[in-house]
């Protein structure tokens, strides 16, 4: 007897751990190489771009990836030069993360070993990002991140080869705390999502609202992949708080918003720049969506931002080459993928000729953290004790009325 | 922890009832094909993403919503049967394990397709009838979890006449019984596990489609259902319909209130701990027809 129960244990678990490595063995798209550059010219700088195009976060992969080529399309045809005028041969490398750190980390390697590219833009997601560090710096290769998560670039001692776009929570979460604190309330509920990119919101919103004087009377988290947060907002009704702070992304932020709605809550729903993409608001549903605020990149207030504004000719030139280009609307996201690719191409334009690798990678990584670039997340002040360089001053808030973005200033609050 | 009244209880069981619902649809999937073929399907998830997918696709070339629904039903049972056909029939004599990790693959390949054709921007189905939620002693029910209710009770009072009450239930109760003995009497194995994988489809479709609205619809939905669901047909006992329908509802109860009373972070973890804990407990009860299926399925094969 003992014997087969000892048997259809073993199968249960079988099938559970073949489920699960289903789970993680996401069907994998062939990797998009460039086309192969001529091997014998031996002077192509290349750089490896890694984004989630399948998985959970290929929504946001996708147009990372599509930044990317067009990108590519534009270095085809016009290309750069150097700094003594000669044309500098780049190739970019594309490989697929899956979203998940285990595939990205011999991905990785596989860029810095065989491809042996000289700076890396990628890996969507912030658990995705931190997962590569430790390959990064022991490879001593520059890594600039597309994801979000201060710790990706912090502390900055032990990041030295690591950089990143996006801005950081710490530079939304001021705007999320300042609003609600604007309306009177002093007690706010905050949900984040079950990871690295959750966690950090959790931190910074803790921060700022230390710093304001708000009292979180809740933390909650959900998974990225749920899809009923109904418990979590019923405990959220069930206390005294008077705003409810998301950090989260969708789909798990939209479904959260529709059944806000649905348990009828009462309060500001303030979510956080994870939001910052059209598909937000169609899965939430617009009269979900309605009303909603949060903090993000000037990107979506482009044509409300004052014409002396630097970024402005910046966000405009991206948003009409982008959506020339792919046809879709441009999203922050693939603003964060541009930014990265900028700042890497901006690098190697200024590098002299006849570097060894391990020299290029020396060279480009001092250069980024002496840069200063305006793109499109902001206006970028890389320093040694800096890796991301932005400020709250790069982040805008927005409100969802009638399904659209809207420009919501403090003076309209 | 916040103040709970009775409403906010009564609101953590009721969440907990309708994705509990989802999962005994499911998990009754996993039992009717695991009955008849000895087979368990890893690939069922993969029916609720298609039933889901269909429906949005269907709706948006603009049919009614009842009939999108109805059509991607009929669709997913057809891909069911297709299935069964090109993955299962080929090798029914395979061991268990073999056939189980066929459906890892076939689940694997779906998944793939259907990022193919889809994408991977997720997708929403508006709810079958708009309109303010009911209020129920201070809970909070939003009209698609009373259809999600509903159409589960629906499904289970027709599968219930169809598996008690006509011939061809009787024939695939038969085959479940004993195979070898079935046959004897004219029944068709080959034609009963191509019916088992049909009912399976259509019980995933009709799930994907009720849970659509609250949850979007993406191509990677169905395998945290298919895992849940799994969970709940041996939390039943792997071959019990009523077992299946409990487990579902016991799991989903089981999440929400974890969620709520010890912690969100901890509901998959919890949900997963419920497995082991059955499997220990239930062991003396669910091995003794285990063993006489496996028995009866190496009679077969020999």
């Amino acid at each position: 007897m003992n014997s087969w129960n000892g048997r259809w244990t073993g199968i249960l678990l079988l099938c559970l751990s073949a489920l699960l490595f289903a789970g993680c063995a996401a069907p994998a798209a062939a990797p998009e190489a460039a086309a192969p550059a001529d091997e014998s010219a031996g002077e192509t700088v290349k750089i490896g771009f890694m984004a989630a195009v399948t998985g959970g976060a290929a929504f946001l992969g996708e147009p990372e990836q599509e930044a990317a080529l067009m990108v590519q399309a534009q270095l085809a045809e016009e290309g750069i030069t150097g700094p003594d005028g000669e044309p500098i041969d780049v190739e970019i490398i594309m490989y697929d993360t899956e979203g998940s750190g285990d595939a990205a980390i011999p991905l990785a390697k596989k860029l810095i070993e065989d491809d042996q590219v000289a700076v890396i833009v990628g890996a969507t997601r912030s658990p995705v990002s931190l997962a590569l560090i430790p390959v990064i710096q022991e490879a001593k290769v520059p890594f600039i991140s597309m994801a979000s998560s201060s710790a990706i670039v912090e502390p900055v001692e032990e990041r030295y080869w690591v950089f990143k776009t996006p801005q950081s929570n710490i530079h939304t979460a001021p705007w999320q705390v300042r609003y609600v604190k604007e309306q009177g309330i002093d007690k706010v509920a905050s949900l984040y999502v079950n990871n690295a990119y959750g966690e950090d919101g959790r931190d910074a919103i803790r921060q700022a609202a230390e710093e304001a004087g708000v009292e979180i009377v809740l933390e909650e988290t959900f998974e990225s992949s749920d899809t009923d947060m109904t418990s979590q907002l019923t405990k959220v009704k069930a206390s005294d708080a008077g705003a409810l702070l998301v950090t989260g992304l969708p789909p798990a932020a939209s479904i959260l918003t529709k059944q806000f709605r649905e348990l009828g809550l009462d309060m500001p729903l303030v979510h956080n720049h994870g939001i910052g993409m059209k598909p937000f608001i169609d899965l939430a549903g617009v009269e979900n969506a309605e009303g909603v605020v949060f903090p993000i990149g000037k990107m979506i207030a482009v044509d409300s931002l004052a014409d002396d504004d630097p970024q402005k000719a910046v966000l405009q030139g991206f948003i009409k080459d982008y959506e020339a280009f792919t046809g879709n609307p441009a999203s922050t996201f693939a603003g964060h993928a541009w930014d990265g690719l900028q700042i890497a191409l901006a690098a190697i334009k200024t590098m002299p000729a006849g570097l060894s690798l391990e020299e290029q990678r020396a060279y480009i990584r001092d250069a980024v953290e002496n840069m200063e670039f305006v793109g499109t997340g902001g206006v970028f002040h890389f320093s040694p004790e800096d890796h991301v360089g932005l400020s709250p001053d790069d982040v805008v808030t927005v409100r969802i009325v009638d399904g659209e973005w809207q420009y919501f200033p403090p003076e309209d609050w | 922890m916040p103040d709970y009244g009775f409403g906010d209880y009564l609101q953590f069981v009721l969440s907990g009832l309708s994705t509990g619902s989802i999962y005994a649809l499911v998990a009754l999937g996993i039992v009717i094909i695991y009955s008849v073929t000895g087979i368990i399907n890893l690939a069922q998830g993969e029916y609720t993403m298609l039933g889901a997918m269909f429906a949005v696709t269907f709706y948006k070339w603009g049919l009614p919503l009842p009939l999108a629904f109805a059509a991607s039903v009929i669709v997913v049972i057809l891909i069911g049967m297709l299935i069964e056909r090109l993955t299962v029939k080929p090798v029914r004599s395979a061991s268990p394990v073999t056939l189980i990790i066929i459906t890892v693959g076939v689940s694997i390949i779906i998944r793939g397709v259907a990022l193919l054709i889809w994408g991977a921007t997720p997708y929403s189905l508006p709810e079958f009838t708009p309109g303010a939620p009911l209020t129920l002693f201070g809970a909070i029910l939003s009209r698609q979890r009373l259809w999600i209710m509903g159409v589960t009770a629906l499904v289970l009072a027709l599968l219930y006449y169809l598996l008690e009450r006509t011939l061809l239930g009787k024939a695939l109760r038969a085959c479940a019984i004993n195979q070898t003995a079935a046959s004897f009497m004219g029944v068709s194995p080959g034609q009963m596990s191509l019916l088992s994988f049909a009912l399976s489809a259509a019980l995933g479709a009709v799930a994907g489609i009720v849970i659509a609205p609250l949850t979007l619809v993406s191509y990677n939905m169905g395998l945290m259902l298919g895992l849940k669901g799994f969970v709940a047909a041996v939390i039943g006992g792997l071959v019990s319909a009523p077992g299946a329908v409990i487990g579902g509802l016991l799991l989903g109860v089981i999440e929400s209130l974890s969620a709520g009373l010890i912690s969100s972070g901890m509901k998959d973890a919890i949900a997963f701990l419920a497995l082991f804990v059955v499997l220990l407990w239930r062991a003396e009860e669910v091995t003794p027809r285990l063993r006489s299926l496996l028995r009866r399925q190496s009679e077969v094969e020999g």
